[in-house]
């Protein structure tokens, strides 16, 4: 071995991050389920939502699919953040954290670089999904500006979701636990939304809570810059609850991660 | 000489229990230093303390000088670090792995592939560098894991239980590469179960046992405290058990008696002379036996001669003395 020196540079937060968010990108070059995961999954919902369901809720298909791919999107990026936590989950297992922690680097670059990779992975997801829907049929009813809000406003759904999937994925020990509280969390608040239908043909106990969740307010906003309607009201309501949401669980995340041995 | 790594009344709980209480030590720079004892013993807790993974509830620690509580930064920038298990990423080939670590330490991207590269040939994983560490064997993973550690050229390199769970041949390699190491002056902190590792790596031990530390000293130091040898013999023929047994009883010199435990027959002695009386007398007495063998103390007779009492750690077992074994054996 050469006896030549390295310079230890002490932890460069964005350096750091960057280099964590690029090895868990590599991820999806070792394990290829990962790119079905983001990219075939999604198509198969949007594409059995729209031509099983369509008639029945809509008229037609071509009716939903203007209707259910702004509930589509939305939904994909709020399962997508499950990575998140079974990949924070399964690294704390295998201690690769471990080893991270025991480096002199930034500490925050470890979930900062998870939730980084994640974000691309939601992007491509909702690119592929609105390309998709575009050569179904979908139009944009809401001009470019409204096209690339709703796109944007999505993808910081996407996000906002890694945050509380993060604390899940370091408070659980086990992967079953993840995929048990994951599911319990995302799967009702997805379909009781105006996701699928509209929240006025649900009963009337579950309206007010379909009503007050926070995929609801996404989908709506998301819904109106894509077909052109009401924006106002639901896009502030999403961003009051996406900064609630990384505001609640950031910093407990963040706690959990320092604290778990 | 300067003490690399010195803790003093290190104590640490997890609810109630006291996985460490209270441990004093001084690993001298540039030196192996062993921290010996079974499953359950403190060992690895007392390596996360020192990595700055875990804070002390008690006493202090220092590292190169730095306090691990007060520097965790200094300190991590100066240690090496290769757990129990091998931290490296399944999903990473083995040049990935390396230069990941060596980008997150800092380094740039030319130079982190020139170290991955080196790295990778020192530890003769060259050939599956682009491979997935999934797919690489168990004595493979523990080299890059080696080879992870020590990316930033640390001073001072913890190695916990390096080589549990490795087959003889990639245990003796892995020992290689830390002699080397230590030759090259880095200080090397070692965790074993084994005694013979502890024997073959250390300069100095300490024995910890539910977070105490119970013996210290040197290899030599702590083997005279054990008792020399232990020759052992195995009757082809149960029956013969009780001639066995009296026989070896006549080389006990230091009146510990003859442990039989109906199988095999064990008696510790000082002169390595007595295998081949034994094996006269056997032969005189027309006992076939299938084994005859001298073989160094195990950690189980350790612990029983420095505490009294059997260790009661969940994996504990005799393999510490089988590789001895077979080389006496081969002699005898």
């Amino acid at each position: 071995m050469s006896t030549a020196t390295v310079d230890v540079g002490h932890g460069n937060m964005v350096s750091n991050t960057l280099t964590i968010a690029r090895r868990n990108l590599l991820h999806i070059k070792a394990t290829p389920e990962q790119l079905v995961e983001m990219s075939i999954q999604p198509l198969m919902f949007l594409v059995l939502f729209v031509y099983v369901f369509g008639g029945a809720i809509a008229g037609s298909s071509k009716e939903y699919l203007q209707f259910a791919l702004p509930g589509i999107l939305v939904q994909s990026v709020a399962f997508l953040p499950f990575t998140t936590a079974l990949a924070l989950n399964t690294d704390f297992q295998r201690g690769v954290i471990d080893r991270f922690r025991s480096l002199p680097m930034a500490r925050s670059s470890v979930i900062g670089g998870r939730i980084l990779a994640d974000g691309v992975r939601i992007v491509w997801s909702v690119l592929i999904i609105t390309g998709f829907a575009m050569l179904l049929g979908f139009r944009f009813g809401g001009g470019a500006a409204g096209a690339v809000g709703a796109l944007a406003l999505v993808t910081a759904f996407g996000l906002a979701m890694c945050w509380p999937m993060a604390f899940i994925g370091i408070t659980a020990r086990t992967t079953e636990s993840v995929n048990t509280w994951g599911f319990m969390i995302i799967l009702p608040l997805t379909f009781a939304s105006s996701a699928f239908v509209p929240v006025e043909t649900m009963p009337g106990w579950l309206q007010p809570i379909a009503n007050a969740n926070p995929v609801t307010a996404a989908i709506d906003a998301a819904r109106g810059l894509m077909l052109g309607g009401p924006v106002a009201r639901p896009v502030i309501e999403s961003l009051i609850w996406l900064a609630a949401i990384v505001a609640v669980f950031a910093p407990l995340a963040i706690a959990r991660y320092r604290r778990r041995v | 000489m300067t003490s690399a790594i010195e803790t003093e009344g290190l104590a640490k709980s997890f609810g109630t229990t006291r996985a460490l209480g209270g441990i004093d030590m001084v690993a001298r720079e540039g030196t192996v230093f062993g921290l010996l004892g079974p499953n359950g013993a403190g060992k690895t807790t007392a390596i996360r303390v020192l990595s700055t993974l875990l804070r002390p509830d008690e006493g202090r620690a220092a590292v190169g000088g730095y306090d691990v509580a007060r520097n965790p930064e200094k300190v991590r920038a100066l240690i090496g670090l290769t757990g129990q298990y091998a931290a490296v990423d399944e999903l990473l080939s083995g040049n990935e792995n390396l230069f990941m670590l060596g980008r997150l330490l800092g380094v740039r991207p030319r130079e982190a592939r020139r170290r991955a590269t080196e790295l990778l040939e020192a530890f003769d994983l060259a050939d599956a560098a682009t491979k997935l560490v999934k797919t690489y064997s168990g004595g493979m993973r523990r080299r890059l894991d080696l080879a992870a550690s020590l990316v930033g050229r640390p001073r001072y390199l913890y190695l916990d239980e390096p080589t549990t769970g490795l087959d003889p041949r990639s245990r003796l390699e892995l020992w290689a590469m830390i002699r080397s190491l230590v030759a090259d002056g880095t200080t090397v902190l070692l965790t074993t179960q084994y005694l013979e590792e502890a024997d073959r790596l250390a300069d100095e031990i300490v024995v910890i046992d539910h977070g105490r530390v119970i013996a210290a000293g040197t290899p030599q130091q702590l083997k005279t405290r054990v008792g020399g040898l232990v020759l052992q013999a195995q009757p082809a023929d149960q029956a013969d058990l009780p001639a066995v047994e009296g026989i070896l009883s006549s080389f006990d010199r230091e009146g510990d008696g003859v442990y039989n435990d109906g199988q095999l027959v064990m008696v510790r002695i000082d002169d390595r002379s007595a295998i081949g009386q034994a094996f006269r007398r056997l032969d005189e007495a027309d006992i076939a036996v299938d084994d005859l063998s001298l073989r160094r103390p195990s950690l189980d007779e350790v612990f029983l001669a420095v505490t009294g009492h059997v260790a009661d750690g969940d994996e504990l077992d005799d393999r510490a003395g089988v590789d001895e074994s077979a080389d006496e054996r081969r002699k005898a």
